[in-house]
């Protein structure tokens, strides 16, 4: 496949330079080339695309990113997986820990790096577990994880729960120089919880994952950060309560970043009275004021990384009752539709900052060569048509499974192309 | 009002199923209140038969214990000449390995018009009723609705005082888990009334203000504003940390008891959706007392169970 292209008059964004304007973009052996060349300096047999009205930067970057291989292919394989991503515009993808078995050996990181690289799709970068069998009990062997290829270390989607463990964590990573991506909550607050507790909850009669699960582990983890100088990511943030911790624990300058999942930034809790299963997400579709929260949090840079929270189910398992059902959403193919929709459009984002917070930032966190369009980098690019609305439609979608509650929305902005080291390995309509 | 059995339905009634209060008028739970008395009149109390849904099936699907409810049902449903068919699952459909939904499409397939549904958890006959084409009946659903407990509520009030408009209702327990007070909060601010809730504060949320219904913790306080005590069942079973230090210290702070009742309105009403836990929610005296009408909420129970079976079944079935 030719990975040399002139891509003209697209809108380039980089917020890693500060650029924003309308140029000819070269890309040549699978890496930028820079803007602006002159013809004479064009190799030749080179493509070109005439992506006229289209946006371009640098392809988006996940954390944390649920598939199922190995062990529970009914709902994503790795292929279905990284496919999907790509059509979401997410070139590199920080994968959870959360397979079967666990991501804690260097066997399994091994298995999941070859069926990546075989799939030849998005880049596939493992996170590895911090305890061993994501248990929460102990250490897993973090220092073999990070020899074996894990850019960070992680037990999400689970919390931990265990301060001291989490303590311990954030201190043993510090030696390898890797984050630890955590989602807080504390579990004796909302174990077997199915929604946000407020007044939708309280008419349903569903059980509650109140607001405070998710602050008291915010705030925790903020002071153990403090106290270990361990790096630490809260990958999915979604109350009023842990945005303002973090906005207070920033004045600080410790080393933390903090992330939300796409839907807490737009999903209200009283789509739950639906009684639909796929509106069943952790963190929970919270309410009106914490969405508020958020989306300051977003604006004034509090919030540095939005990653998808893409978690596959399988139909059958969304099928059953309510508080049977697993959480998640699939999401990869539609947070650029989400953040277009409901960050853009209102004027809470501009693109540079929406790159920033989907591509550059979660890239230096996990310090990969990415998110940025600099001469020299790997040429991992997403083309966009920002103006282009579109129909969520799941069974269309290249993800295997079918569980978002945004099915028959319209959303605006749509990936055109995405390129993974300067091949186009997506392309809307193929 | 009149009503004639053998013409077609009333057409203020435009619901297939009867999922809750919630989504309900007051006009159609007029509706039903008034037909449940005629049906009652119409079955001289339930000594004859009538055959409005003669040739119609109802089939009752509890993954919860009852019996008085099911049983409740069944008697609706033959007093009217239907069928009734019996199906019980303890436990979660995951653990037989067919889902929820796969064991309702299987008895819908036999034929049935009706499915009458309790289940653990919020939302199941909402489900249910996405996937069948069979009327669905919620029975009771986990904590969030139980509404023909909250009619039958309503209908033993509207008989032994005319109206509900103006009464101050309270009810004590256990607000949290009930399925029943939430019917019974929907339904008794649509007709008027003044809804109370009342109970330890870890299982009574502030937030029930915000629907304009009295939050209160001390029974004592509010009792003699009441004209209406409906007393709910501690449910043991759906709690993980107990909400309340001891059983001994509930009573003492909400029990009904004799000295109670002598604080009481002198025509104050005591009802109790049942099971009741004798010693716990209230004292024998009072259970049996004059004041307690749980009885006449069980007989009505019956007419009210017709009523609702026969605005959904028996436009077609009317012969």
């Amino acid at each position: 496949m030719n990975n040399s292209w002139l891509i003209e008059n697209a809108r380039w964004i980089d917020p890693s330079v500060g650029l924003d304007r309308v140029g000819r973009l070269l890309i040549q052996d699978g890496r930028f080339a820079g803007l602006d060349c002159r013809d004479g300096d064009l190799p030749k047999g080179i493509q070109h695309i005439d992506a006229r009205g289209l946006i371009g930067g640098p392809g988006f970057v996940d954390l944390g990113t649920i598939f199922g291989e190995p062990g529970r292919e009914e709902d994503e394989t790795l292929t279905t997986g990284l496919h999907s991503a790509l059509a979401g515009g997410f070139t590199s993808i920080a994968m959870s820990s959360s397979t079967e078995p666990p991501i804690d050996s260097a066997a399994s990181v091994q298995f999941v790096l070859q069926k990546a690289a075989r799939a030849s799709l998005a880049k596939l970068y493992p996170l590895g577990c911090v305890s061993k069998e994501r248990k929460g009990e102990e250490l897993a062997e973090i220092g073999s994880l990070v020899e074996s290829g894990v850019v960070a270390l992680s037990d999400a989607p689970r919390s931990i729960d265990n301060t001291a463990l989490m303590r311990r964590a954030l201190e043993y990573c510090s030696m390898f120089d890797r984050p630890l991506l955590a989602h807080p909550e504390v579990m004796s607050l909302s174990r077997g919880g199915v929604m946000h507790e407020d007044m939708t909850q309280l008419v349903l009669g569903l059980p509650p994952m109140p607001a405070e699960a998710e602050d008291l582990a915010t705030a925790r983890d903020l002071r153990l950060v403090e106290a270990t100088g361990g790096r630490l990511h809260l990958l999915s943030i979604s109350t009023s309560g842990s945005v303002d911790l973090c906005r207070g624990a920033r004045g600080r300058h410790l080393p933390f970043t903090a992330g939300i999942y796409i839907a807490n930034a737009h999903m209200l809790d009283e789509q739950l009275k639906s009684f639909d299963a796929n509106c069943k997400i952790n963190p929970p579709m919270r309410s009106a004021s914490h969405i508020a929260a958020c989306l300051a949090g977003l604006a004034d840079g509090t919030i540095d990384i939005i990653s998808s929270g893409h978690r596959p189910c399988s139909l059958e398992k969304k099928m059953q009752e309510l508080d049977a059902a697993p959480f998640g959403m699939v999401s990869l193919e539609t947070t650029l539709g989400q953040v277009v929709t409901h960050l853009i459009r209102p004027g809470v984002l501009d693109w540079s900052a929406a790159f920033a917070k989907l591509s550059l930032n979660p890239a230096k966190l996990l310090g990969i060569d990415a998110g940025s369009l600099a001469p020299g980098k790997p040429a991992d690019l997403v083309l966009i048509d920002p103006d282009q609305s579109w129909t969520v439609d799941a069974p269309a979608m290249k993800t295997k499974a079918y569980n978002t509650p945004l099915q028959g929305t319209e959303l605006h902005g749509m990936v055109i192309a995405s390129f993974v080291d300067g091949e186009r390995r997506y392309k809307k309509g193929d | 009002m009149t009503f004639a059995f053998s013409s077609s339905l009333p057409e203020q009634w435009k619901h297939r199923h009867l999922l809750g209060l919630e989504n309900l008028s007051a006009d159609e739970i007029t509706l039903i209140l008034d037909l449940a008395e005629h049906l009652h009149t119409a079955t001289e109390g339930g000594r004859v038969k009538l055959d409005l849904l003669k040739g119609r099936t109802v089939a009752n699907l509890f993954f919860e214990n009852s019996t008085r409810t099911r049983n409740s049902f069944s008697l609706a449903a033959k007093r009217l000449g239907a069928d009734t068919v019996e199906f019980s699952s303890s436990g979660s459909s995951v653990s037989k390995g067919e889902t929820f939904i796969d064991t309702a499409k299987t008895i819908e397939a036999m034929g049935v018009d009706a499915v009458v549904v309790r289940h653990a958890t919020p939302g199941t006959p909402h489900l249910l009723a996405r996937h069948l084409e069979a009327a669905v009946i919620n029975a009771g659903d986990g904590p969030h609705e139980h509404p023909t407990q909250g009619l039958l509520d309503l209908c033993t009030i509207r008989q032994k005082r005319g109206s509900l408009e103006g009464l101050t209702v309270a009810l004590v327990g256990d607000i949290a888990h009930s399925r029943t007070a939430r019917s019974n909060i929907w339904g008794l601010l649509k007709l008027g009334a003044k809804p109370i809730v009342c109970g330890p504060a870890t299982l009574v949320s502030k937030t029930w203000e915000k629907f304009g219904v009295e939050v209160a913790y001390s029974l004592d306080e509010i009792l003699p504003r009441c004209d209406v005590l409906n007393l709910l069942r501690i449910q043991f079973e759906r709690q993980a940390i107990r909400p309340f230090p001891s059983v001994h210290e509930y009573a003492l702070l909400y029990a009904m008891t004799n000295e109670r009742m002598k604080r009481s309105k002198p025509d104050i009403l005591i009802m109790a959706p049942g099971p009741i836990n004798r010693g716990v929610e209230l004292t024998p005296e009072v259970a049996d007392g004059p004041h307690s009408v749980i009885l006449k909420q069980v007989t009505n129970g019956i007419s009210i169970r017709m009523a609702v079976l026969w605005l959904l079944l028996g436009k077609k079935g009317v012969r």
